[in-house]
């Protein structure tokens, strides 16, 4: 994602509109790529494509807000997810939570102040084999042990040496 | 000129974690030095459903499962196993006891995941290679609608995507009233909500072409031209396959206008969720792809009459339709011969939790609770003793000890109280704490009501907070009481099935683990250790060596003691985070 990145419908994402535009039903597609585009639904964003759909904006929102995979504020560089599943709680996800937190200072649907991570809680990512798991954007990291999650989380920060 | 040897790759998600990728390329690579890229194929293919012991490599037609491959024995395997013909005895899957090993197979039989872990998802010759395709080219020129549905009544077949009900009705209420109709729809239900499943994802990424092929027959037996498959966003490698499917079919003439020249249209469309478990209910589903808000309505109308956008609609879950090829190929009787009198054919569990080979299984229905945890998923790891088996997630209930023996189908486990669900099965030894665990499935049902209506959208809530109270230490006797009150009106009034089924699990512990929940209120204990407000640690000293490990490991100082000598946890400081517990080789610290 690039920060610097303009909030308009770029002619991409137009493109992708008229040929939904025509579709029946086709709100919450057209929602999806524009997350895809922005990493969240920007409400500036919402508003164009209210009008340029003529679909009132409170049917946009009440889209929005019924479904969590939905974002309405800019996520962080990197999203970090708590798989919370049956067969990860069992083996002690609300611990790595918790340590999560407690490294952040970010809990579950937060972004941590310096913008680099947005926590989450998300359920069976289906690696309930490896559990108890966490992801960091597409990275999956297994069986995990609260000790683990520091050298992991520090990897990923823009400031180490062990960015990728 | 043909292959001699098949490499199986398993490019499932959990292997993939494991770096099967660099695997795949590593192989490639390899045979490209060597020259015999001519008679190895190197194939990525879905899970194998032993994935807790992947990355697994599997050599064809040797039939040898390589286990926990690396990166680094990509060499061996080329080099002595390919090249050589001597398998890599280190990798191969193989362990303290063989024959028990083996049975993680022996056990199964693979219907639904019949191509999944063997042929590559991503090239549809190798699903054609199979007989795929050959079910609906038969049924497009050899079949009449009203044929194909009554070979799905012979075969018994059964809705696997939680309430069983019978696939064949469903196809025949539409199919009766398709000449009324000036559109009919076939959805496929690839919502798979239950918080510890994965049995649909899997089918999607290692056979979509197999639920392509049933949804064109649904269209052909009930008279529809049109599918959509409503798919969780949180499965991008699913949908990347099926959307890789889709243009493969189209372009072999399988999907489309006119298929195999038959005069028969049929075409599919991928809608997307969006993170509502509701949405998996077939009603709010139906909203859902209407580019609605995900709330479900009121039944009857049922889909089969009135569906999307007000038409007839076939709805019907993954692993429902990856079976119908199959049937309608081999014929109903075949699929009616596995199974009990009542639950035909075979179920797709997702064996998960307190359990050696956490994986995907495929079972005959009738198959005891006993073999599943046993013999095909190996026991319990630790030496730790058996407590439950949860089967049907938020919805469901416990299968216990006594009940191992039990042959597992719709009614026996109805009938103990729990369902068979979608497929989750989760496993829990004497570490868990069902008290806790039913709160866990509280706590999500609560969380995903859409608070349509009140007995769900209060009731729910209510339950959960009792719960939360008895595991901090702070339940009473009359909240065991108010909990049987509000479940059985929450599960009449409610509106869908979420509200109706959300009071499940608390009916089903209260029901065999009733003392656990006394004990939690009566004696302010939680047996097996899990709710921390229950728990005091305390150190025997008359195993305690004084190792010192404990007291370093302390984030909060409160463990002293001289080196050599026992030493003393302060109860007032201790907050019960049990690093002690964990840190200690001896045993020495315990819960009380
Ligand atoms: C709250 C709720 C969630 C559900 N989630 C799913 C799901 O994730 N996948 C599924 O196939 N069916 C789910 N169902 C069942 C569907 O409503 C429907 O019965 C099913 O898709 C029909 O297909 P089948 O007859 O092949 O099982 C759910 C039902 C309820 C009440
Ligand atoms: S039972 Fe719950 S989820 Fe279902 S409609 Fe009512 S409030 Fe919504
Ligand atoms: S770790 Fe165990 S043995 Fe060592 S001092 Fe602590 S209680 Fe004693
Ligand atoms: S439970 Fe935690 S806080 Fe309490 S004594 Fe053990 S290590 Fe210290
Ligand atoms: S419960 Fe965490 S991956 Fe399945
Ligand atoms: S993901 Fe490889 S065996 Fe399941």
């Amino acid at each position: 994602m690039d920060t610097q990145q303009e909030l308009r419908l770029s002619d991409d994402l137009l493109a992708f509109i008229d040929i939904w535009k025509e579709k029946r039903g086709n709100l919450i597609m057209i929602l999806h790529r524009i997350q895809q585009d922005f990493g969240y639904v920007p409400k500036k964003i919402a508003i164009e494509l209210s009008r340029y759909i003529d679909v009132p904006l409170a049917k946009i929102y009440g889209v929005l807000t019924f479904y969590h995979y939905f974002k309405q504020e800019k996520p962080g560089r990197n999203t970090l997810a708590v798989c919370t599943g049956t067969a990860c709680y069992l083996k002690g996800a609300q611990d790595l939570l918790h340590e999560v937190e407690n490294l952040l200072g970010a809990g579950v649907k937060q972004t941590t102040e310096d913008g680099e991570f947005s926590v989450e809680a998300v359920r069976c990512i289906g690696c309930c084999g490896l559990s108890p798991v966490m992801t960091i954007n597409d990275e999956v990291f297994g069986v995990l042990k609260t000790d683990e999650l520091a050298g992991i989380i520090s990897k990923f920060h823009s400031k180490s040496s062990g960015q990728q | 000129m043909p292959y001699k040897k098949f490499c199986l790759v398993c490019s499932g998600k959990q292997c993939a974690s494991g770096q099967s990728e660099e695997i795949y390329k590593e192989l490639k690579k390899l045979t490209m030095e060597k020259g015999i890229c001519q008679d190895v194929q190197i194939v990525r293919t879905g899970c194998f459903g032993l994935c807790s012991k992947g990355p697994i490599v599997k050599i064809l037609p040797d039939e040898t499962f390589y286990v926990n491959v690396g990166v680094k024995d990509a060499r061996a395997i080329i080099d002595e196993h390919i090249i050589a013909g001597q398998p890599v005895e280190n990798l191969m899957l193989r362990h303290e006891n063989p024959a028990k090993e083996s049975r993680f197979y022996q056990k199964q039989v693979r219907i639904a995941l019949r191509n999944c872990g063997i042929i590559n998802p991503e090239d549809i010759t190798e699903y054609i290679a199979r007989d795929g395709y050959a079910a609906l080219s038969m049924a497009l020129f050899e079949m009449e609608p009203k044929d194909i549905i009554e070979e799905l009544k012979k075969s018994g077949l059964r809705g696997r995507g939680g309430a069983g009900f019978p696939t064949w009705m469903k196809w025949k209420f539409t199919h009766d009233i398709r000449d009324q109709a000036d559109e009919i729809f076939i959805i496929c239900n690839a919502d798979e909500g239950d918080p510890g499943a994965y049995m649909d994802r899997s089918i999607l990424e290692g056979d979509p072409q197999s639920v392509l092929e049933a949804m064109a027959l649904a269209g052909y037996a009930c008279g529809s031209s049109m599918g959509y498959i409503y798919i969780r966003a949180e499965y991008p490698l699913a949908i990347e396959r099926l959307y890789k499917a889709m243009d493969q079919a189209r372009e072999y003439g399988l999907l489309g206008k006119n298929i195999l020249g038959s005069g028969f249209d049929f075409d599919i469309e991928i809608r997307l969720g969006a993170g509502a478990f509701v949405c998996g209910e077939e009603t709010a589903l139906i909203a859902s792809i209407e580019g609605e808000r995900g709330m479900p309505r009121p039944r009857p109308p049922f889909p089969a009459v009135k569906g999307l956008w007000g038409k007839p609609t076939v709805i019907n879950n993954v692993e429902t339709y990856a079976n119908i090829p199959k049937i309608i190929l081999r014929g109903g009787d075949w699929f009616s011969r596995i199974g009990t009198e009542k639950s035909k054919g075979t179920k797709v569990f997702a064996l998960t939790g307190k359990i050696n080979n956490s994986g995907l299984v495929e079972v005959p229905m009738g198959t005891t609770l006993r073999e599943i945890i046993y013999d095909v998923g190996g026991g319990i790891p630790n030496g730790k003793a058996f407590k439950a088996a949860q089967t049907g997630g938020p919805s469901g209930g416990v299968i216990t000890a006594e009940h191992l023996d039990t042959p597992i189908d719709y009614e026996t486990l109805g009938a103990l109280g729990s369902m068979m669900g979608s497929g989750g099965m989760i496993v829990m030894d004497e570490d868990d704490c069902i008290v806790d665990v039913t709160k866990f499935y509280l706590d999500f049902s609560v969380d995903e009501s859409c608070g349509k209506c009140a007995p769900c959208r209060i009731g729910g809530r209510k339950m959960y907070n009792i719960l939360r109270k008895i595991t901090m230490g702070k339940g009473t006797m009359e909240h065991i009481q108010q909990l049987r009150a509000l479940a059985v009106p929450m599960q009449k009034a409610s509106l869908c099935g979420l509200g109706q089924s959300a009071p499940n699990p608390i009916l089903s512990t209260l029901r065999y683990f009733e003392e656990e929940y006394l004990a939690h209120i009566r004696d302010h204990r939680c047996p097996a250790g899990v709710c921390k407000a229950l728990v005091t640690y305390t150190i025997n000293p008359d195993i305690c060596i004084g190792c010192t490990v404990c007291s370093r490991k302390c984030p909060n100082n409160c463990i002293t003691g001289e080196r050599k000598k026992p030493h003393v946890i302060d109860q007032d400081n201790c907050i019960k985070c049990g690093i002690c517990y964990e840190g200690c080789k001896f045993g020495a610290v315990q819960i009380a």
